[in-house]
């Protein structure tokens, strides 16, 4: 083990230090905030019957779990929203291919893909359900429309904006255009296709819910609007966090991934 | 060679014709923005020439376009790859993989002192020398002439030295016919033996000038010290400069 100077070892304390204080800090806003909330709600501060409480909540929680459905709904959420999640994503990289691969196609598609970036998805969930059906494919259908067409756009224009002087090398050496795209535009747009998944596990819950709220007999976004209607707003407030937990974790396992697939390969040169 | 644009045509290179001894090192400079690097990508294969022909062993270039080694302003490494891989590059895309031409890149990675470096990856090495791995893979498809095109202007002063230093030496010891594009023109005599001027847009070969500083001179640095050196420095400045001005 090499030994640092004491200089060194005091800058090593420094930042972990830091590091720490950051983190206590954030957990403790989060606790805090929860110990308002149930004071808040106990003393009558705020309505539970509008906010709900988190004993209030953990009893929903209970009662959903005895019923054994809990998890149930959790697994078709989550396994909903993954599927999206990947079908989208790789449709979107397939489609970003081909356009790169032909200019042309690309310039005639452009303004097509502007107008269905700005069109609000949701809209065509009508026209879906009666398409594909009353049922999970519907949900699945709604998640990868509303991502796959920000998928495409960021992705081909990570594909341009590969060095044009690395393209020139390439052809030097005698390469095909599939040649380029294998060796070089894949593996330099892998920041980019990362950086779009992130984007995409967002987006992919919101179609998920929001496909729910439209069709779903089970699922957290059942939930939601189910204890909307019966009054039951607990059930919604422990969904939504149910919600929040699982969207995190998605986010950190896509942000671990990028972690181990760009060691070397920084944006910079 | 005339640029096409929808606002109209701009004659880029007129009457262009030289040629290039095998083994020699010819340096290219102008104002910029005269096409310089054009008459690299022509000579590449990249741009076909409105009109004219580019002949390597009189054989028309495009038959012959595995034969060229291009090395750009930035090193253009992978920065994905080590720097063994990015040395293979050229023969992957080529399916020319073998043993016997792994020997081969083994054997020049060793003889530049690189092979200690195999597994790093680019951002882990100097400027200097990322543009010598980029030399070796260009060298490793073993093209007959090599184009450079700014290829130090990227560094900074001291390293440009060293850099030309270390690439004139790898060229002449491989023995590689070369063409460089440069705007600097002490980096254009301390390495050619023979600078062509070319005029503002639409360029022609000003003037060509044989430099001849010394038999002996192994190196461009050694070459800077010639007292003739400013001589040719002069020639060429004057060149550049007069009717440009005009």
């Amino acid at each position: 083990m090499t030994n640092y100077s004491l200089e060194h070892q005091n800058y090593v304390d420094k930042v972990q230090k830091e590091k720490r204080k950051v983190i206590i800090t954030r957990l403790l806003i989060l606790i805090a905030l929860f110990v308002f909330w149930e004071v808040a709600g106990n003393v009558g501060l705020i309505d539970p019957f509008l906010t709900s409480t988190p004993s209030r909540m953990y009893k929903s929680l209970l009662k959903i779990y005895s019923e054994g459905t809990l998890f149930k709904h959790i697994l078709v959420t989550c396994g909903e929203t993954i599927l999206g999640f990947l079908l989208s994503t790789i449709l979107g990289t397939i489609i970003a291919i081909l356009l790169w691969m032909s200019d042309f196609a690309s310039k005639v598609l452009d303004p097509y893909l502007v107008v269905l970036n700005a069109l609000p998805k949701v809209a065509l969930a009508p026209i879906i359900i009666f398409w594909v059906g009353n049922g999970i494919s519907a949900i699945i259908f709604i998640a990868i429309l509303i991502s796959i067409v920000v998928t495409v756009i960021n992705i081909l224009n990570g594909f341009k904006e590969v060095d044009l002087d690395k393209i020139k090398l390439l052809k030097t050496f005698g390469a095909s255009k599939l040649q380029i795209l294998y060796y070089l535009i894949i593996p330099a747009t892998i920041p980019t296709i990362i950086s779009s998944l992130k984007i995409n596990v967002g987006l992919s819950w919101v179609g998920v819910i929001m496909g729910e709220f439209l069709v779903a007999k089970e699922g957290l976004g059942f939930l939601i609007i189910f204890g909307g209607q019966i009054s039951q707003l607990d059930m919604v407030m422990m969904s939504i966090i149910i919600l929040c937990i699982l969207a995190f974790l998605m986010y950190e396992i896509v942000a671990i991934l990028e972690k181990k697939l760009i060691k070397h390969n920084s944006l910079k040169n | 060679m005339n640029y096409h644009t929808i606002k109209g045509e701009t004659e880029a290179l007129k009457d262009i014709s030289f040629n290039v001894d095998p083994g020699e090192f010819v340096s290219i400079v102008g104002p910029s923005g005269c096409g310089k690097s054009t008459i690299l990508n022509i000579i590449a294969g990249l741009l076909t020439p409105s009109n004219g022909e580019v002949l390597v062993d009189n054989t028309p270039i495009n038959k012959s376009l595995l034969k060229i080694g291009y090395m750009f302003q930035k090193d253009q490494l992978f920065q994905w790859l080590s720097v063994l891989d990015n040395v293979l590059l050229g023969l992957k895309v080529q399916n020319r993989i073998t043993n016997n031409t792994k020997d081969k890149i083994k054997e020049l990675l060793i003889t530049y002192d690189l092979w200690d470096f195999r597994d790093y990856y680019p951002n882990q090495l100097s400027g200097g020398m990322r543009q010598r791995v980029a030399l070796i893979r260009t060298l490793a498809i073993d093209p007959t002439i090599l184009l450079l095109d700014e290829p130090f202007s990227a560094l900074d002063y001291q390293s440009r030295l060293n850099a030309s230093d270390e690439i004139y030496k790898i060229i002449k010891n491989e023995n590689k016919t070369a063409i460089m594009v440069t705007h600097d023109i002490a980096e254009a005599i301390s390495m050619s033996n023979r600078v062509l001027v070319l005029s503002m847009r639409p360029a022609f070969i000003k003037k060509e000038i044989q430099i001849d500083l010394c038999e002996k001179c192994e190196s461009p640095l050694k070459s800077r010290e010639n007292p003739n050196f400013s001589f040719f420095f002069n020639t060429i400045w004057k060149e550049m400069d007069l009717s440009d001005k005009l």
